[in-house]
């Protein structure tokens, strides 16, 4: 699929993220510090804000959706930070995307943005003029109980995902593959196996749980998705609280090697970031 | 946008009809919340064939067929996974239903949200309630009311119904006449007086009732009902620790020598003590002589990074050159007794808000929590009360409480709901288990922030707005300052269920971000003091804040859940997540503006600075209380106190048969007390912020306990702080010979350890107490709260870790009419005392934790292990053998050494800060054979979490634990202060047996790591598979 333009101004050297927040997010403040490690300039934004002057996305390279509480999770987690975005921002959130806007949401954002419509997203052409029927949910564990653990995680190199394309490569270590989950309602549930084939056939799986380290039940073990343009994201676990070797949950048993470089979060970042400063350049080249 | 608490505003239209929707599981989709009521069911006896969930929500408001389904599918239901419907459902032949609904008034934070998105979606305002229906098969009338009973609904705050709920309209507040009322004392008795303070919920003493009586006739009238109610608030237990800050005369009476090397106290030259001919002792304002002292000593020796102590909602200590670091740790016994779930929900919050409210506000950054309750095993459930055979050896509960495992449940329910909606990381705690905690539960909830260092001041000025933020004021939590100061009795549930609350921590995440935006504004900070409202709401937010000052508050001002309440129901509901703020009047606009974007509420009640710096309440014009601050801060009769103190013969417990030593490690590790409490841990988001370096869980499948939590609280900056606890009851218990002093040297002495065990500097550490006594009117339990303060300011002064902060809850004992005998009883706890430490952690990469790493490596015990027995785990399921081995092993608890255990801190914190440590755990529940077995398992790799990592070959290890004591059982299982096992590379031993030499600091050498997958002692005929060892350390909390 032809990938559309992304907005690029021209005074700027390092991409511009926005991460939304809302009332009860919290997850905020690791999602802007990954995006400023990652090379990006990060601002946060208060939905209501967003709600008010929409043209603040116009400026924005990447966009956050982070993790939390959002307006308590009442009724469902992200239902209502959901509705508001359907209700309210889903023109601006269309033209975003249309723009090639790369996006992460972590967490109770990947539970909001599956619910606005923006994932798994159309699987060609444009996003449509409302939301669509909602095609994957994320529903309570099957222990019906929140759990904070890390998993075993793999990524897909057959993913056209942009954040995770670069580790779904890199060959990482049994320990690398491996982020944080904590959550309630991450049980990723598919509308229908036509749903889950068609996310299979266009390598919109991005990340799935081990083998044997589901933590929830999720079909097929997704773990995360993207949309076809692979510049979408969600997932349900926490890149953004792995963005140093020290937050690994037995570090101090791994040897120096091991834990050189980037960790798997920020090489999540990192690999957004990279792509989208390479297309500022291209255009401000050409 | 619109506050979300509108849902309950005044003015919505209430003729609107109650609209009732279901939310349940589409056909073929999973019910996760059914099937756990139906587990959970099942562990208390109640064998339900099935239950199915329902979302009930009712909706007032005009809508029309449209509308209805609109909210139906767009905001009720998952359009995958759920299917809504209007109206309710038919019941299934064969099912009962129970239905169960937040009272009216209690917080129903669903319902906020709900309102909020219905206004969104329809435009129109509508008042909602959310509650729960459960479809249940193969139970009986009787069987489901238990199960509700039991498990679903605690009438303190729920409705039960038998059948679907849909009032025709909502309940409405009532409005109030609003005459000023005046309570003549003047004229009373000490007779009436008592029974005055009791009836009307004062709480007050005699003395207390006598000096107020005394302060009304000089000003020749009688007091107001809210001036009453302010002086009972004020001067609580709660508020003003009257206890801890009397004068108190001491006397004891001590055992003859018994052959140990026990240290006695010496009262010479103590602060604030004299001796007497008698050879009893007076001590004026025991906090201030004992653990203030040791902090002011400190300071005064030397100790220069406290940067506030004791004064502030928090203590705080300075972390770099730019920021400090703020701690506070809080009960909630009595509420959390009533109503677990919303009672430690909001102990979180309040201690969470009394961080926020240091100073001029800093950031949360880690909660801590502690709890000690009976042992489930030992009680039958309501349930299962008739269910049970006569076998049954457990105990009913004394009516009027809940089971141990539901209150635990519960309170840990409670604690993450909140923590976890906060974003704050919950990365320390610990269960205790003793079944005097029955009926008086303990709760410690505890908060970390971090604030910049020119922050950490306010003070507010005359003329400063009183400025309320957040929550609104409700008749809920009305009396819980006065309540958490009285004895629990049975009826108190019914009694007090005003003093219980249901949180909303999202409301508290808003105030919270509106702050730090108005602390951090562009021109300065927006406000110049600021408190939390906790126990006596407003009374005590602003008596304290204008304490100075005075202060002029108009109480119809403050934002009302509902209407109707009255002026003095206004001043002293204790409410949840509100704030009161001293606001310069040119800074008001602009702290509005933020609050309305952060979709906070404001209000402005008056200001501080009143001619006689009186405290003047006014309502609706009228004046309807005057209060010197004087009085009320200054007034209360400080009388001197009895206290009393008989040491106790230690019990000689006597074991028929001594277990073989294998047997007694398993249940050593299954010991509640001792073994995973992972369900807890897991249910806790301990790594949200991204800055949790040593997690409560360690090792390749996060099964090994962690001595101490570290985390990085300035990102990047690769400092850390580390945070953990000592709670050593039993050696203080009275019914084991134990000595409350020894308990607080020990105590401090497993803090400590604690914190050195995961790389943290010794000279950096502040601690915090919390006592948690009986009555101490009584004048034995008030001597033993004074040998653990002593004890508080021996142990701060040896390890040099200053006191920050502290609390007491005084009251902890169960009254009530036994049904078998008809006697009055009384269970009072164990004198409890929590020490928490917080430490400067000078380079995270040093970090060092529990789980061993490699075979090949040698184990060394670093400090002396001792032949006392007393109080341990061992002693607790086994007794020991009579006659016990004379002179080898004895029934008294152990002592701490005040010179050897900071020695022994020391040394090991510099052993780890020289990279010679691979891993460590301090020796503690369970003794030495027990720390290793944990450190085994914390490397067990097979299975489990975490699965990508290939199991290596299992750890294991061969012991040699005669080299440290002749006796084998105290060798294992004695449970001596001071002592830490650590991980060392072979080639490292000769070196740090030569520093150990050279530090004073005993090291012996107890074994070494092996990739056997076996724990060996051949000496002690001990042989026992790691994985097994896993088994009985993980099972037995599995819940």
């Amino acid at each position: 699929m032809q990938r559309p333009p992304i907005a690029v101004d021209a005074e700027r050297e390092r991409p511009l993220a926005l991460v939304v927040r809302a009332p009860g997010t919290n997850c905020d403040a690791e999602m802007v510090r990954a995006f400023r490690l990652a090379g990006a300039d990060a601002e946060l934004i208060h939905l209501d804000t967003l709600i008010d002057e929409p043209k603040r996305l116009d400026r924005a390279h990447l966009l956050g959706f982070p993790g939390g509480f959002s307006y308590g999770d009442d009724v469902a987690s992200g239902r209502v930070f959901a509705l508001r975005l359907r209700q309210r921002l889903y023109p601006a959130l269309r033209a975003a995307a249309g723009r090639g806007v790369a996006m992460i949401a972590a967490c109770n954002g990947f539970q909001i943005i599956v619910q606005a419509g923006l994932l798994p997203g159309p699987y060609d052409g444009p996003f449509p003029e409302s939301p669509a029927p909602q095609q994957v949910s994320l529903t309570f564990n099957e222990g019906g109980r929140f759990i904070d653990r890390w998993c075993g995680v793999e990524y897909d190199a057959s993913s056209v995902c942009i954040w995770t394309r670069d580790l779904a490569r890199a060959g990482l270590s049994g320990s690398a593959r491996m982020l944080p989950i904590a959550h309630g309602e991450g049980r990723f549930v598919a509308r229908d196996a036509d749903v889950m084939a068609a996310l299979k056939s266009r390598g919109m799986i991005a990340v799935r749980y081990a083998n044997g380290d589901n933590p929830n039940a999720s079909d097929d073990s997704v773990a995360g998705i993207c949309d076809a343009t692979g510049r979408i994201f969600g997932l349900m676990p926490h890149p953004e609280r792995f963005l140093d070797w020290t937050r690994h949950p037995f570090w101090t048993r791994l040897s120096p090697a091991e834990r050189a470089g980037d960790t798997p979060g920020l090489a999540m970042f990192r690999s957004a970031v990279s792509v989208v400063r390479a297309e500022m350049s291209n255009r401000a080249g050409s | 946008m619109p506050s979300p608490a509108a849902s309950a505003a005044p003015g919505v239209a209430n003729a609107a009809p109650v609209h009732r929707f279901e939310v349940t599981p589409a056909p073929g989709q999973r019910d996760p919340i059914g099937q756990s009521v139906a587990r959970d069911a099942a562990a208390i006896g109640l064998a339900p064939a099935s239950v199915r969930a329902t979302h009930v929500y009712l909706v007032s408001a005009p809508l029309s067929a449209t509308q209805l389904d609109t909210i139906a599918r767009e905001l009720l239901a998952d359009p995958i996974t759920e299917r809504a419907s209007v109206g309710s459902q038919p019941t299934q032949p064969g099912e009962r239903v129970v239905e169960v609904h937040p009272l009216p008034g209690v917080m129903d934070p669903v319902a906020q949200s709900v309102a909020l998105a219905i206004r969104e979606l329809t435009g129109v305002d509508a008042e909602v309630a959310s509650g729960w229906r459960y479809d249940i098969a193969g139970l009986d009338a009787h069987q489901a009311r238990r199960l509700a009973q039991s498990l679903l609904a605690n009438p303190v705050i729920h409705r039960v119904t038998d059948t679907p709920y849909t009032p025709a309209s909502f309940p409405r507040g009532t409005s109030h006449e609003h005459e000023v009322r005046s309570i003549p004392i003047i004229a009373l008795s000490d007779d009436q007086l008592v029974r005055l303070s009791r009836e009307a919920h004062l709480f007050l003493s005699l003395d207390e009732m006598r000096s107020v009586q005394a302060h009304y006739r000089s000003i020749g009238r009688e007091p107001r009902d809210i001036e009453l109610e302010t002086l009972a608030q004020t001067w609580s237990e709660h508020c003003v620790h009257k206890t801890l800050k009397s004068t108190v005369t001491y006397r004891d009476t001590l055992l003859p020598a018994s052959g140990s090397s026990r240290r006695q106290i010496d009262w010479s030259s103590r602060p604030g003590t004299m001796v007497h001919a008698d050879g009893s002792i007076t001590i004026a304002n025991m906090l201030k002589s004992t653990v203030a002292a040791a902090t002011f000593e400190l300071i005064a020796d030397g100790v220069d990074w406290t940067l506030s102590v004791f004064k502030d909602n928090s203590g705080v200590i300075a972390f770099d050159e730019n920021v400090g670091v703020c701690v506070k740790v809080e009960t909630h016994n009595h509420p959390s007794a009533i109503e677990p779930y919303g009672g430690a929900a909001t102990g979180a919050g309040g201690c969470i808000r009394d961080v926020i409210g240091t100073g001029l506000g800093a950031k949360p950054i880690a909660n801590t929590d502690i709890f000690c309750v009976a042992f489930p095993d030992h009680f039958r459930s309501d349930a299962d009360a008739n269910a049970t055979g006569a076998d049954d050896s457990r105990q009913p509960l004394p009516p009027g409480t809940l089971h141990p495992r539901r209150v635990l449940t519960q309170v840990v329910a409670g604690v993450r709901d909140y923590g976890n909606r906060m974003g704050i990381p919950t990365v320390n705690g610990a269960v205790a288990f003793d079944d005097r905690y029955v009926g008086n539960p303990l709760v410690f909830c505890g908060c970390i922030g971090v604030i910049p260092r020119d922050k950490v001041k306010g003070a507010a000025r005359p003329g400063d707005r009183i400025i309320a933020v957040g929550g609104r004021t409700g008749r809920d939590g009305i009396h819980g300052a006065t309540f958490s100061s009285a004895e629990l009795e049975q009826t108190a549930s019914d009694e007090f269920a005003h003093a219980v609350q249901i949180g909303n921590a999202i409301t508290e995440k808003q105030v919270f971000d509106a702050i730090l935006r108005a602390r951090d504004h562009a021109d300065g900070c927006l406000y110049t003091a600021m408190t939390d409202c906790g126990a006596g709401g407003f009374s005590s937010a602003v008596g304290e804040m204008g304490s100075k000052l005075g202060a002029e508050v108009h109480l119809e001002r403050a934002p009302l859940k509902y209407p109707g309440l009255s002026y003095t129901e206004i001043w002293i509901s204790e409410a949840q997540e509100r704030m009161v703020l001293a606001v310069p009047p040119e800074n008001v606009a602009k702290l509005r503006a933020i609050c309305q974007q952060e979709g906070v509420e404001i209000a402005d009640l008056g200001h501080f600075g009143t001619p006689e710096a009186d405290l003047i309440l006014n309502f609706h014009g009228r004046e309807v209380g005057r209060l010197s601050m004087a009085l009320l801060h200054d007034g209360i009769p400080m009388p001197t106190r009895e206290a009393t103190w008989t040491q106790q013969v230690p019990r000689a417990f006597t074991g028929a048969a001594q277990p073989h030593i294998k047997d007694a490690l398993r249940s050593l590790l299954s010991h509640p007390d001792i073994a995973s409490k992972q369900f807890i841990i897991r249910q806790y988001d301990h790594e949200v912020q991204g800055a949790t370096i040593v997690k409560p869980l360690v090792g390749p499948r996060s099964r090994g306990p962690a001595d101490a939590s570290v985390i990085e609280p300035v990102p990047g900056s690769g400092r850390g702080l580390a945070i953990a606890n000592g709670l050593q009851t039993p050696v203080g218990d009275p019914q084991l010979g134990g000595d409350p002093y020894l308990m607080a040297l020990a105590a401090v002495d497993e803090c400590v350890r604690n914190l050195v065990c995961v790389g943290a500097d010794p000279s950096r550490i502040a601690i915090l107490d919390n006592f948690c006594w009986p009555s101490c009117a009584k004048g034995e339990n008030l001597g033993s709260l004074l040998r653990a303060c002593i004890g508080c300011y021996d142990a701060a002064k040896a390890y040099r870790t200053p006191f920050v902060s502290g609390k007491d809850s005084l009251n902890n004992q169960l009254k009530f009419t036994d049904p078998a005998t008809g006697l009055e009883r009384v269970i009072e706890i164990p004198p409890t005392l929590l020490i928490s430490g917080i430490a400067i952690v000078p380079d995270i990469t040093r970090c060092v934790t529990s789980d061993a790493k490699s075979p090949g490596n040698a184990l060394l015990l670093i400090g002396h292990i001792q032949s006392t027995m007393g109080g341990s785990r061992y002693q607790q399921l086994f007794g020991l053998p009579s006659p016990a081995f004379p002179h080898s092993a004895s029934n008294l608890v152990p002592g701490t050494n005040l010179h050897a255990g900071p020695a022994a801190a020391r040394f090991v914190a510099s052993l780890i800060a020289d990279g010679h440590v691979r891993s460590a755990h301090d020796v503690s529940d369970g003794g030495l054979l027990c720390a290793v077995s944990e450190m085994l398992i914390g490397a067990f790799a097979h299975a489990g979490l975490g699965l990508n990592t290939p199991p290596a070959g299992p750890i294991g290890a061969d012991l040699r634990l005669s080299m440290v004591h002749a006796e084998a059982i105290v060798a294992a299982f004695s449970e001596s202060p001071s002592c830490y096992v650590l991980e060392v590379e072979a080639d490292r031993v000769q070196r740090v047996l030569a520093m150990g030499a050279q530090a004073g600091v005993p090291v012996t050498p107890i074994g070494s790591l092996n990739d056997s997958g076996v724990l060996t002692d051949p000496a002690l005929r001990l042989s026992a598979v790691v994985g097994d060892l896993v088994h009985a350390f993980t099972h037995p909390l599995a819940w």
